[in-house]
């Protein structure tokens, strides 16, 4: 059984729902990033969603995107994100961590050489926004083979019908993305979402993360409230880019927030 | 080329968009569902004699088409080889090749009934042909530019504001052609209700590439119908500056099965493909993923884009449209270059020879051109798609002679 299949299990016993923080890796410098995922844990997370730096991140908002520039700016690459998952590993193996990001650093660095050095980094799941089921044929199979989950996206332009076949292919959990916008938008609507997720449980039985536009405790609670997962994103990397240069406070602001939405979520 | 085998080139794109291993559609989750509206939209109405009239009506009343076919003959006579003919697109309303592509999928968002287009450009040419026919159809238009490009081209900034449009200078990456194209798409993903993403060029997910395609063939269709009847005879080389690659696709595409036609799409070469500051991809790239299709891109080790450089707002693109791929591999098309030097001496060239100024864009192709008919004897033609007018690169070409106007 995956780590990711482990951990919905184990939250679901417990009744309780998943909190997934998104940071990008090696922002604002490489060093940042692997005791932030260790306090991430300690705050209360389930599964660490992981951003490879990409130099043209077309679905993020400006939050993410120079979260992204400033980690290129250290020239991280994919094969140092693995690494920084492998360093984390020798200290936790129980906390699901999926890799977030756009297709081309792993089209350059080859599906095969990728899938093989990530499974074997401890990575769990990969989450390739600008990759649809369609155009996945060849790398889906691939993903799986190395146990790695592949997890996809779902939105509020997405047929059932569409969701269904999206749904074939996705293991580990799907993402839907709780509003028509880019990372960092405004608000999300709970009562649309609630509706929409009814419709996703009709046609899989995976997990169902939402995320886009939760923002602090009360919006994390309310999205528990229908979902088996929580993404929260732009408003942890905003304390990052808040405190550059002040890594301890960075970490502070982040686990803060985690916690708060850590409590509001198991109230 | 007596080939047993020939290639097919009418079954491409295939049904998901492939031109072989390239094209595709490669995008979020949220943009497939519109994705397939409008490809199911376009095939129904590319079949469709009404949509097609009124596509040529338009075509015909208000770009001024057909653009003629012009035999250069000073320039011929002054380079001494082949004859050099230009198909004048810079004829066009609006100045430039692009408004062909405009019009039809202006049309396209008015059958879908959508009230705001929003547009990327990077010279300018496609964003004043954006706003143009938006102010025409008297919809919503929202530019995205560079901030780099707002600089470089600030008159067709002024154009498009006259036009009613609003341009948006996009500050994030490197602020060219590929910032603006990513931040069209962040629009569209948050509008996707009210707004239709007119793309400019050959490139993004799958239908664009197929139907920015189809618009622009009206150049090629146009073109060998004319060297027909007034040369009496299918010209012996065709040559098209490549950026996205829409006016090349345009040109070429109508003469592909033509085996006897030689075709050369020129990159921009900027200071010289051996120095890396160019935007060459087909000559120096490797094929990746951006902005929704598989191409030749430039890229560094890791797979980050890299910047790029060329004279030539519009031809300053890291990737390049997914069917110029499939022709470079299959050997049907040669990818060339001109360098930045050699693209302003053909711009002064032509002005001074012919009385054209040329694009800096359309320039490149006029620059391998001259290359190419000096290998060449007096009785060959070659057709040169003479994508736009000069106007717009006032400023940057006496700039670069140290004057200010």
């Amino acid at each position: 059984m995956s780590r990711i299949q482990q951990c919905f299990d184990a939250l679901r016993a417990s009744g309780r729902k998943a909190l997934i923080p998104y940071v990008t890796a090696g922002d604002p410098n490489p060093e940042m990033t692997l005791p932030l995922m260790h306090e991430l844990v300690e705050a209360g997370v389930d599964v660490i969603e992981l951003g490879i730096p990409f130099s043209d991140p077309m679905a993020d908002g400006p939050v993410i995107q120079l979260a992204m520039e400033r980690a290129l700016a250290h020239n991280v690459s994919l094969r140092q994100v693995m690494e920084m998952v492998r360093e984390f590993r020798t200290t936790n193996q129980t906390t699901p961590v999926v890799l977030m990001g756009y297709l081309n650093p792993m089209e350059r660095m080859g599906y095969e050489t990728f899938a093989r050095e990530a499974a074997a980094a401890g990575i769990d799941g990969v989450l390739t926004v600008d990759l649809p089921p369609e155009e996945a044929e060849e790398v889906a199979p691939l993903f799986r083979e190395h146990g790695l989950d592949c997890i996809f996206l779902l939105a509020p332009t997405t047929t059932l019908a569409r969701a269904r076949k999206i749904c074939e292919h996705a293991s580990g959990y799907v993402y839907y993305v709780s509003l028509k916008g880019v990372t960092g938008s405004a608000a999300l609507n709970v009562t649309e979402v609630a509706d929409k997720l009814a419709q996703l449980r009709t046609v899989t039985d995976l997990p169902i993360g939402v995320g886009f536009g939760i923002r602090d405790g009360a919006s994390a609670a309310a999205v528990a409230g229908v979902a088996d997962g929580v993404v929260v994103g732009s408003v942890l990397v905003n304390q990052i880019a808040a405190h550059v240069g002040e890594p301890e406070q960075a970490r502070a602001g982040i686990t803060a927030v985690i916690r708060e939405m850590r409590a509001a979520m198991d109230r | 080329m007596a080939d047993s085998n020939p290639i097919d080139y009418a079954s491409v794109p295939d049904q998901r968009g492939h031109f072989g291993p390239y094209g595709g559609r490669f995008v979020s989750e949220t943009l497939m569902d519109a994705l397939e509206e409008l490809e199911t939209l376009y095939e129904k109405l590319s079949r469709d004699p009404e949509f097609q009239a009124e596509f040529d009506r338009d075509l015909a009343h208000y770009v001024g088409r057909p653009s003629p076919l012009y035999f250069a003959e000073r320039l011929s006579a002054k380079v001494g080889g082949a004859q050099i003919w230009l198909k004048r697109e810079d004829l066009n309303h609006t100045g430039a090749h692009k408004v062909n592509n405009t019009i039809g999928q202006a049309l396209l968002a008015k059958h879908m009934g959508k009230p705001r287009v929003i547009a990327e450009t990077g010279a300018g040419q496609h964003g004043v042909a954006t706003a143009t026919v938006a102010a025409r159809l008297g919809l919503k238009c929202q530019v995205y530019m560079g901030a780099e490009d707002v600089k470089r081209q600030a008159l067709n900034v002024y154009r498009m504001k006259l036009l009613g449009a609003e341009v948006i200078p996009v500050t994030s990456g490197s602020k060219t052609l590929k910032d603006a194209m990513n931040e069209a798409m962040r629009d569209w993903v948050t509008n996707i209700d009210d707004t239709f993403y007119i793309i400019g060029t050959v490139a993004g997910p799958h239908p664009y590439p197929k139907l920015v395609r189809d618009f622009q063939c009206v150049i090629g269709r146009e073109a060998r119908e004319q060297s027909l009847a007034q040369a009496g005879r299918l010209p012996d080389a065709l040559v098209a500056c490549v950026g996205g690659g829409s006016n090349a696709i345009g040109l070429f595409h109508p003469f592909l099965e033509d085996q006897d036609v030689a075709m050369y799409g020129v990159e921009a070469g900027g200071d010289g493909l051996e120095t890396g500051r160019h935007a060459a991809p087909l000559a120096s790239g490797r094929p990746g993923v951006l902005h929704g299709n598989r191409t030749y891109l430039m890229e560094d080790e890791n797979g980050q884009i890299i910047e790029t450089h060329s004279v030539s707002a519009g031809l300053d693109y890291p990737g390049v449209g997914p069917e110029h791929s499939w022709l470079k591999d299959v050997g049907r098309v040669n990818y060339v270059d001109a360098t930045d030097t050699e693209a302003l001496a053909a711009f002064r060239e032509l002005t001074l020879v012919e009385g054209i100024m040329p694009a800096l864009e359309s320039s490149h192709a006029v620059a391998y051109a001259m290359k190419l008919a000096a290998t060449m004897r007096p009785d060959q033609i070659i057709v040169v798609n003479l994508s736009g007018r000069g106007d717009k690169d006032i400023h940057t070409v006496a700039g670069i002679d140290g004057i200010s106007v």
